[in-house]
Formats: C-alpha cells, sequence, structure tokens
C-alpha cells in the first residue's frame, strides 16, 4: 500500500522528459484598478489621518469596520460614519510560516482578527480589522495572545499614503 | 404548467466610468431599485438569489463570495452562475418551476473600467495553443472573420452601418444609452476599419452597469403586481469553439430560439411584436435576427427593424447604443424588452450572446 503511493505521487515523466514534450507558455494581463467607492475611500482617507472610520446602520445598531454604505442585515443604507478607537482584542491570530508566494520565512508572520472600540465581549458582530499582530510565535502557539489588548503601530505621518498599511501592525498594550 | 413572471427589475450606471460607486454599492443601488419596484423585504420575501459573474471581469479569484451581500442575500441561498444573465434567468424560472423558490433574484454587473486592459482578458479566454498563440493584433479578428463570412449571404457594408444608425438614434431615447446619437449614414461608412468589415462604429463599447431582476412564481407575481411580464420561453446552448464552429451564422440562437419559441407555443417570431437581440457588432444583430428565423435582410431593407416597423429591432438602442455590460448583457437586453413591454407592448423576444470568443447564447419569450 505504501509503495503503490509513493508511486502514485512520483510524476510518471522525469523532468527531462516533461522538458522535451511541446509547450505553450503565457502569461495572462490581468490587471485591475478597483474603484474603492464610497465606504472605502473614506476609509483609505482616514486612515491617512491616522484615524479608523466605521458605518453604523441605526436599525440594527451594527457597525461595519471596514465600511459599508449598507447593511447587509436590514438590507438599507448605513446612516452615520463613526470614528472607532486603534485598540481592541486580539479575537484570532495565526501564524504562517510560508509568505503568500510560497516562499518559506524565516520567522513567522502573524495575522489575526482584531475586535476594535467601542465593543464588548458580548458582541457577536463587531467594528474588526484583519491585521498583522505584532507578536511571538510562543504567544500564538500557546494561544496567550487571544484576548489579549492591543493598539494600532502607525507608520510616521509622511508615510501613509490611504493604504490598509498605514498601520504597521497592532501590539499589545 | 406553471409561468414565471419577472416582476420588478432595477439598474445602476450604464456608464462609460462609474468611481463614484464600488461595485458591491453599484449592485446595492440597482437591487434597492428592483426591490422598491416589487415591493418587498429582501431580507424576508425572496426565497432564493442568483448572480451571473466571472472571476477575470471581476478581478477577483472566487467572486461568488461577494455576491450575497449587495442583493440582501447575506446568510441566505446564494448560488452563481458563471455565464451571461439570461442564462442566471434560465436557472432562477427553474428553482421557481421546480417548486424550490416562490421568489428568485438574479443579477448580474459589469466594471470594464476597473479593467486595465479589457481584451487581453478577452485574449486570455481564447484557446491558448493555437489562437492566443497567434497573436492577432486585436481581438475583434473573430467578429472580422464571421462577418466576412456573413456578408456572403447577400449582405453589404450599408446593411451594417444601417443597424448602427438605427440603434444609435433608438438609444437616444432610453436613459441608459451613453453612447446614443443621431449619425448619417455617410458619417458611419466614412469612418475607418479596425478589421474589415466593421469599423469603429460597427463594435459597441464597453459599460459599467448593474442590474438586478426579481422572478416570481405565478402565483406570486399576480399578488405583486398588475403587469407581470411573463418568460413563456427560454433557452440557452452553446455551439462549439472557434475551431469547430459554424461562421457567419449563430448557432446556438437558432438553437436557442427554435426550443424558446416551442417553450411558449409560438410557431413563427413573426406572431412577436419585437426583438431585442444581441447587436454587440453591427452585422451580429442581422446575424442573430436569421437566427431565430427571420429574414433580416429584407426586413432591414424594408424597414420593417425600424423603431415603428413591423418587427421592431432594439426599439431602446441595444449594445450599439447602452455598451456591453459585459455578463449583465443578456438583463440588459431583458431589461430593454420589459419596459418595452410595460409600456404596453404585447409580446417581444430576447436573444443574448456571451461575445468573442464564445459560441453561448440564450433566448428568452416575454409576454405582457
Amino acid at each position: 500500500m505504501e509503495i503503490h503511493e509513493e508511486k502514485r505521487l512520483e510524476h510518471p515523466l522525469s523532468k527531462e522528459e516533461l522538458d522535451k514534450r511541446p509547450k505553450i507558455e503565457y502569461k495572462p494581463y490581468a490587471k485591475y484598478s478597483y474603484s474603492a467607492g464610497q465606504a472605502i475611500t473614506k476609509f483609505l482617507e482616514g486612515l491617512k489621518e491616522g484615524k479608523i472610520y466605521g458605518r453604523k446602520c441605526r436599525k440594527c445598531g451594527r457597525v461595519y469596520v471596514p465600511p459599508r454604505m449598507y447593511c447587509e442585515d436590514c438590507f438599507r443604507p448605513t446612516d452615520e460614519w463613526i470614528e472607532v478607537k486603534d485598540e481592541g482584542i486580539v479575537m484570532t491570530a495565526v501564524a504562517s510560516f510560508i509568505s503568500w508566494t510560497r516562499e518559506r520565512l524565516e520567522s513567522p508572520e502573524i495575522v489575526g482578527v482584531i475586535r476594535l472600540f467601542p465593543s464588548s465581549d458580548r458582541d457577536f458582530v463587531y467594528p474588526a480589522l484583519f491585521h498583522r499582530i505584532c507578536c511571538s510565535y510562543e504567544e500564538v502557539k500557546d494561544m496567550s495572545i487571544m484576548g489579549r489588548k492591543v493598539k494600532a503601530i502607525w507608520k510616521s505621518k509622511e508615510k501613509r499614503e490611504g493604504s490598509i498599511n498605514d498601520i504597521d501592525c497592532f501590539k499589545v498594550i | 404548467m406553471h409561468k414565471v413572471a419577472i416582476v420588478a427589475m432595477g439598474w445602476y450606471g450604464f456608464r462609460p466610468l462609474t468611481p463614484e460607486v464600488s461595485f458591491r454599492e453599484m449592485v446595492f443601488e440597482a437591487a434597492t431599485r428592483a426591490y422598491a419596484m416589487a415591493d418587498i423585504d429582501p431580507r424576508k420575501d425572496v426565497d432564493t438569489f442568483i448572480s451571473c459573474q466571472e472571476d477575470f471581469w471581476e478581478g477577483i479569484s472566487i467572486a461568488d463570495e461577494f455576491a450575497p451581500d449587495p442583493i440582501g442575500g447575506s446568510m441566505r441561498p446564494t448560488m452563481t452562475v458563471s455565464g451571461d444573465g439570461i442564462q442566471g434567468i434560465v436557472h432562477g424560472a427553474m428553482q421557481i418551476l421546480s417548486g424550490i423558490s416562490k421568489i428568485t433574484v438574479v443579477e448580474s454587473h459589469s466594471k470594464p473600467s476597473d479593467i486595465e486592459k479589457i481584451h487581453k482578458i478577452v485574449e486570455f479566454g481564447m484557446d491558448p495553443i493555437y489562437v492566443r498563440t497567434v497573436k492577432s493584433p486585436n481581438v475583434h479578428f473573430l467578429a472580422g472573420l464571421d462577418a466576412s463570412k456573413f456578408m456572403k449571404k447577400g449582405y453589404t457594408r450599408e446593411d451594417f452601418a444601417e443597424v448602427v444608425r438605427k440603434n444609435k438614434v433608438n438609444g437616444l431615447s432610453s436613459p441608459r444609452s451613453s453612447y446614443a446619437s443621431k449619425l448619417s449614414l455617410e458619417d458611419i461608412l466614412s469612418q475607418d476599419y479596425v478589421v474589415y468589415p466593421l469599423s469603429k462604429l460597427d463594435i459597441a463599447e464597453y459599460v459599467d452597469g448593474s442590474i438586478v431582476s426579481v422572478l416570481a412564481s405565478e402565483e406570486v407575481a399576480r399578488k405583486l403586481t398588475d403587469t407581470p411580464i411573463w418568460i413563456d420561453g427560454m433557452y440557452f446552448s452553446s455551439d462549439s469553439t472557434l475551431e469547430l464552429s459554424y461562421l457567419g451564422e449563430a448557432e446556438y440562437l437558432t438553437i436557442s430560439s427554435r426550443e424558446a419559441l416551442k417553450m411558449a407555443k409560438v410557431d413563427s417570431p413573426t406572431k412577436l411584436k419585437g426583438g431585442f437581440i444581441d447587436d454587440r457588432y453591427s452585422y451580429k444583430e442581422l446575424e442573430h435576427v436569421e437566427s431565430i428565423g427571420l429574414n433580416a435582410r429584407e426586413m432591414l431593407r424594408e424597414g420593417e427593424l425600424e423603431k415603428d416597423g413591423d418587427f421592431p429591432v432594439n426599439p431602446l438602442g441595444g449594445h450599439l447604443a447602452k455598451g456591453i455590460p459585459l455578463e449583465a448583457s443578456g438583463l440588459s437586453l431583458t431589461l430593454d424588452g420589459f419596459e418595452y413591454l410595460l409600456s404596453g407592448k404585447e409580446s417581444a423576444i430576447v436573444a443574448s450572446w456571451r461575445g468573442i470568443p464564445t459560441f453561448t447564447g440564450g433566448v428568452l419569450v416575454m409576454r405582457r
């Protein structure tokens, strides 16, 4: 069974044999410049100013961060801009040892979801950002990072460009 | 047999650029208008949602993840159709006819202004081994081949120019027609060729837009509106790929219209009161009119395809006036047909094509 499994995983042709076969190479030109729209434009402009903006639906009270111009629960336009704090609680965290393009990283990159204030641990929908977390792998591994209070580490004002990367990461305070 | 009706449609955009909205905001705007027309709450009244889209148009892989929330489908049964909006309408109708839904929403949208080089995406849709590698100077070569073959049936450049003139002027009466204009035949015929026999004016431009349609079962449709637009016949089909498909004719619409008309129990399209027929290339309108079983050349030359003719084709302008809203193209023609029937006309045929490099099209037979 083991031998059979090994054979199955092995490619039937060697690299040399493969190179002999005709192949057509093509690199697609698939480039886009996405319209940020009303909600995300204000959000990105806010980041440049060191602020995190959300939109609130007055009907259900939900605050959308990143903002939306409509409430997906109530299916109506959201009503007002809310500035939320750049502090919150780590709700999830994961340590990745490979990059997006699958290269091995020397030290793991840690990302997760931060529930931003104002919100409470009784909320099941809340304003939140998915972002990098500046903490050690050990804190992720032993899960001690979960529930910790963190704050955004912003790039210096001159270096901000209206991007989610205007925040370097969220750090435990 | 039970019936399915379109009870409401909403739209937003139909402009070359819509920088003020994201694609999700654009879809929300169209959905809001459709639900206001139907007087329904999508969070309570809609059973199923369908979105028609294709990842490379969206610029997002697995773009169907973004389908539910702007149409009110968050945490609700939502499916996507990787194809034209008419294919979505047929899927929606099947959901209603099979009894799993009483109200189904079908959405499609386009934001080609977000795509840096759209012709490169069209090129990416072609066969990678022997079509793409030929490196044709422009993507319209396939239309040129098709049009040249079609001309052998006795059609002339003047016939194509007549379609351009007719549709661009018809579009002046529709608020969705960014590309409508009043041109003379001389204006059109004096243009340089992009690919023989087509000039820039023979080729529809792209457009940003979103359309949301609300389908309902017969019982529900009658409660929601006094003027349901019934879908009496529907079908979509594909021919083969370039090397195996027939050029100079549109087999996909021959099959689709034959079956849709049969389903609607209409023995000849001349019994219908108008057509909303893909015209993304001028000659294609005529080829498609032929494919649904009519003598396009004679009808065009006799003026029967004009707005006030016996069988108006694209009386609200078609794609030459409105542009090509990618996978929303079929819904764009359906929306024109819907408005045409609401204005008091009795019946219409909608015939859509998915555009180069596809040989896929769909047909709806609609009746007031």
